[in-house]
């Protein structure tokens, strides 16, 4: 059971019965809680800052030591962010994902053999 | 600054410069010929037998990632027009999360080689597979024209070669040629095995280039990055303060801001629907490893980032913005003239070397996908109906690996002058309205259909392409493509605004137009449980069946 040529036939109906099953259920509540919230968030954020510089520049080049600007601030912000949303979600999946969606996988592949 | 000193034809020493790139080609063709003898299965050619691990795939995504747009585009963008091209760097990274958080994962649990594996899943194969090949085709093509026309580029300033306008075969138009049979080698020999290997060692010469650059840069400047910016703006006596905020590029008029933002959106939708950068997620044996190697590629394709907006003031500070644009090259040229600069003739052989490797690297990757996807989803699925043995499916993909060698080539040559981000930005246009949508719909909308997909790939297609053709960016402009005629009547130059979520639209209109499918919902149900917890995914080669 390990390529998608040989798929036994019924195999389609355990699916479906695993889709129903409230583990799996659970597993994709967890998931979609997690990363629509965070995708919409990071989107939003993204735009601000596309939004702010093409439409404040005054406000992007305004000088808060030396040289550097606001712009460049909420330039380096936005890679900050996107590091610290990669951080969060592996450590989100590792604890509450990855333990689900394993469980369900091995039973699953138990039933074939 | 002399202005003598660029006055030359070339910078540095030709031979010099020739000499390292030929030592780097020698290394990875070994190299590669090493790993391809192992090559027997269609999984080993496409997908490495699934074999890398997340960090070494996660390497080897930064190599396809970075491609010369990043490297020689963006630090040109930034020493000239300051911090617009800076958008370049952030739209590129934080389009990551889009990879990761939504696409990553789910995409190598439910495919096999290509896109078309994941949206033919619960849709009739064969429409929805030549679907998505035409797709892969054709943004595979536009990020091709630019990696290739950044190696005419590039060879104008190391060897001396001139641009020569009145006869199509010059000089450029030999080293284009040269690097096309190259990565034709690299392609065939080596697989997918061996093309990722070329693509770790390029990404860790080029991360080390980048770094060692970035701190003698701040070095002279006592690190004090403030110091560089109030140099670089000194030196720009044009733009002066300008260049520390936006608008130098973009923000002339209502049109041109608007064209920010439609770039903007092109490049943070974009990446995730790159179907070179897609086709990695299947080199690594588990949805798990997937995401790891996600992880890698942001941080080190986010620190790459921040060290190229070192560079791109470093140079307008250093060498200075109209040095940079009178170099052959223009714009492109400032990465290696700033590494003259700091190292001389060494430090820019080396660097041109590394640029030269990731252009090879970017350009062998893609040509990979493109003949992965001829073969598996047009030859195999579509021509033969899936009857075709393993062995003449990868026989097909080396043939059409030639294919797309020629054509490379040939449209290399044409394309040859032209800005390379913005090369690039288009094909990113392209990728997110073509199979961005397409891609979403079908992990996550339970009554997304055949129909649905054919209308948001085609229509994301053909609308992402014509605006590109009737755009300010193909004729009718100063910078055009074609000078000579005007025929545009799109205001902007990169489509995106309007074809991504025309794109979207029409996957919708047309799910609702094409009704239900007979077994859709089994075909979603086994989907959904594959896509979230792995079961029944394809496994690495070395793992026996059982």
């Amino acid at each position: 059971m390990s390529t998608t040529e040989a798929r036994p036939p019924g195999d389609s109906d355990l699916f479906a019965q695993v889709q129903a099953s409230p583990e799996f259920v659970e597993l994709r509540r967890k998931l979609r809680r997690f990363i629509f919230p965070m995708s919409v968030a990071f989107l939003v954020w993204y735009l601000l800052y596309v939004l702010l510089a093409a439409y404040e520049p005054e406000f992007m080049s305004i000088k808060l030591s030396g040289d550097l600007t606001v712009g460049l601030l909420i330039g380096v912000l936005q890679f900050v962010s996107t590091f610290v949303i990669t951080t969060i979600y592996v450590r989100y999946a590792n604890k509450n994902l990855d333990p689900a969606a394993e469980q369900i996988r091995e039973r699953m592949e138990g039933s074939d053999r | 600054m002399s202005s003598g000193l660029y006055a030359a034809e070339t910078v540095g020493k030709p031979g010099l410069n020739i000499g390292i790139f030929l030592v780097f080609v020698l290394i990875t063709l070994v190299i590669v010929f090493w790993v391809g003898r192992s090559n027997r299965t269609a999984a080993d050619y496409y997908a490495a037998g699934r074999a890398f691990t997340g960090t070494q795939n996660g390497v080897a995504i930064s190599g396809d990632y970075l491609s010369a747009a990043s490297f020689l585009g963006i630090a040109g963008a930034i020493s000239t027009v300051g911090y617009d091209g800076f958008l370049y760097s952030i739209g590129f990274l934080v389009a990551w999360l889009v990879a990761l958080l939504l696409v990553a994962e789910l995409l190598r649990n439910t495919g096999k080689f290509t896109m078309g594996d994941v949206l033919s899943f619960r849709m009739r194969q064969r429409p929805v597979r030549a679907a998505a090949a035409v797709s892969t085709l054709v943004v595979s093509f536009f990020y091709l024209l630019a990696q290739m026309a950044g190696a005419g580029g590039l060879i104008s300033l190391l060897l001396g070669i001139e641009d020569n306008k009145s006869t199509f075969f010059d000089g450029q138009s030999l080293v284009i040629a040269v690097v096309g049979i190259l990565m034709v080698v690299y392609v065939l020999v080596g697989g997918m095995k061996g093309t990722t290997w070329v693509q770790i060692i390029k990404a860790t010469l080029l991360l080390i280039g980048a770094a060692v650059m970035t701190v003698w840069v701040l070095g002279k400047f006592g690190f004090n990055l403030s110091d560089v910016l109030a140099k670089a703006v000194q030196n720009s006596p044009k733009s002066g303060e300008k260049i520390l905020g936006p608008g130098l590029q973009y923000g002339k008029t209502a049109t041109s801001k608007i064209d920010f933002v439609s770039l903007g959106l092109a490049l943070v939708l974009g990446t995730a629907g790159l179907p070179h950068i897609l086709m990695r997620f299947y080199t690594v044996p588990s949805a798990k490893e997937a995401r790891r190697s996600v992880v890698w590629a942001i941080w080190l394709i986010g620190i790459f980032y921040l060290f190229t907006l070192v560079l791109g003031y470093g140079a307008a500070a250093l060498v200075g913005p109209a040095t940079i644009l009178a170099a052959p090259g223009g714009a492109n040229s400032a990465a290696p003239l700033l590494a003259y600069q700091l190292g001389g003739e060494i430090l820019l052989g080396l660097v041109s070397a590394i640029a030269f490797a990731t252009i090879l690297a970017v350009v062998a990757g893609l040509t990979i996908t493109a003949s992965a996807s001829f073969a598996h989803d047009v030859y195999a699925s579509v021509l033969k109906r899936g009857n075709t043995a393993p062995d003449s499916e990868v026989r097909v993909a080396r043939r059409t690996a030639l294919v797309v060698g020629v054509v490379a080539i040939i449209g290399g040559i044409l394309a040859n002058g032209q800005n390379i981000a913005f090369l690039v930005a288009l094909a990113f246009a392209v990728a997110a309205s073509a199979n961005l949508p397409t891609l979403l719909y079908s992990l996550f909308w339970k009554r997304f259909n055949t129909t649905g997909a054919l209308y948001s790939i085609y229509g994301g297609l053909a609308a992402s392409v014509l605006l590109i053709i009737f755009s300010p960016a193909v004729s009718g402009s100063a910078t055009s493509m074609i000078k000579s005629a005007n025929f545009h009547w799109f205001p902007l130059s990169n489509p995106g605004l309007v074809s991504i979520p025309l794109s979207f639209i029409l996957g919708v209109v047309g799910t609702l137009v094409g009704g239900r499918e007979a077994g859709a919902e089994r075909g979603y149900a086994e989907m959904e449980v594959r896509s979230l917890t792995g079961a029944g995914s394809e496994r690495a080669e070395a793992v026996v069946p059982h």
